[in-house]
């Protein structure tokens, strides 16, 4: 019945409504590319409203967009990416029976989610020491601000990216999971499916960090 | 469920390798278009969103693995862009078909 192969360290039981181990694989999978539509669904209308809005008020967005530093972006954006191919590369691992590998990868990928945070921190703490909050809160007169309603591109900029950084967080910790389990010796070539899963998740982190990142630090 | 025969497709190391340089240069790419926006004009953000929208093919063909995966799970999360698709139009629509109003309410 299953379609573990015999050489597994251990056999996965599949749960008893699936007609095989590929089954429950496949819609597992599924499950999670259902989930990542309702990703890119709340990330693209936070997306049109940005756009309605840059639209409306392209001086108020240029004004807030220039306070940005694009080498915290730059850099972030190219750390993302780096984790992305590691979490690809895990998954590589895994499949193939390199489970020692896969856990340093998965750990490079924690870590590049670390970093990516703290540069965030520092980022977020130097537009509160300007004044730079988010709607009514923006110190108008301390900021100098040119836009009596610039509070309003910090709204999208603390909501757009806080969101994100809330999913690297999400993600670092279901990484931390699947490395735990990959540690223990849950996982084998023929069953990773939360592995898969996980990385999926990460990638669109990536693939949403890709959208937000011409968008807040360089298109003003 | 049409499922496909290779089940569990391992992406091979070099397909990873290349994919994570070529994000790199994009990367890189998008931030020379950025340096030069004042020569660009207007097409500076739509070029910078084609560059993104070039590295987010790359992330979800190889890292998300659609490339090899099934044609529902293509669909399926193709529906996603195209439902933001008419988001988007509708919302461009509206914008684009008012009638300016002088005075306040």
């Amino acid at each position: 019945m299953s379609t573990v192969e015999s050489h597994a360290s251990h056999e996965h039981h599949f749960a008893h409504h699936f007609k095989s181990a590929d089954h429950e694989f496949l819609t597992s999978k599924q499950g999670i590319w259902l989930f990542m539509v309702t990703e890119i669904l709340m990330f693209g209308g936070l997306f049109v409203a940005y756009f309605i809005f840059h639209h409306i008020y392209p001086g108020m967005f240029a004004e807030g967009a220039k306070s940005l530093d694009w080498r915290m972006g730059f850099g972030n954006t190219l750390v993302l990416i780096f984790s992305s191919f590691t979490m690809a590369l895990g998954i590589h691992q895994i499949q193939k029976g390199h489970n020692k590998k896969a856990v340093l990868s998965l750990a490079l990928t924690i870590l590049c989610g670390a970093i990516f945070m703290v540069v965030k921190y520092f980022e977020y703490t130097h537009k509160f020491h300007l004044g730079l909050y988010p709607g009514k809160y923006l110190d108008v007169a301390k900021v100098g601000a040119e836009h009596a309603n610039l509070g309003m591109y910090f709204g999208f900029y603390y909501l757009m990216s806080g969101m994100h950084g809330l999913h690297v967080l999400i993600g670092m910790a279901l990484i931390a999971w699947v490395l735990f389990r990959t540690m223990r010796g849950d996982f084998h070539s023929h069953y990773y499916t939360p592995v898969e899963g996980v990385g999926i998740f990460w990638h669109i982190i990536d693939l949403i960090w890709i959208f937000l990142f011409p968008l807040l630090y360089l298109v003003g | 469920m049409n499922e496909p025969k290779d089940v569990h497709h391992i992406v091979d190391y070099k397909i990873l390798l290349k994919s994570g340089a070529a994000l790199f240069a994009l990367t890189f790419l998008t931030m020379i278009a950025f340096w030069n926006h004042h020569h660009l004009g207007a097409f500076a953000a739509p070029i910078a969103f084609l560059i993104a929208g070039v590295k987010a093919a790359i992330v979800m063909m190889f890292f998300m693995g659609l490339k090899y995966d099934s044609t529902m799970n293509r669909i399926i999360f193709g529906l996603g862009f195209f439902f933001l698709a008419v988001l988007m139009a509708f919302s461009a629509l509206d914008i684009w078909t008012r009638v300016p109003v002088l005075g306040t309410i």
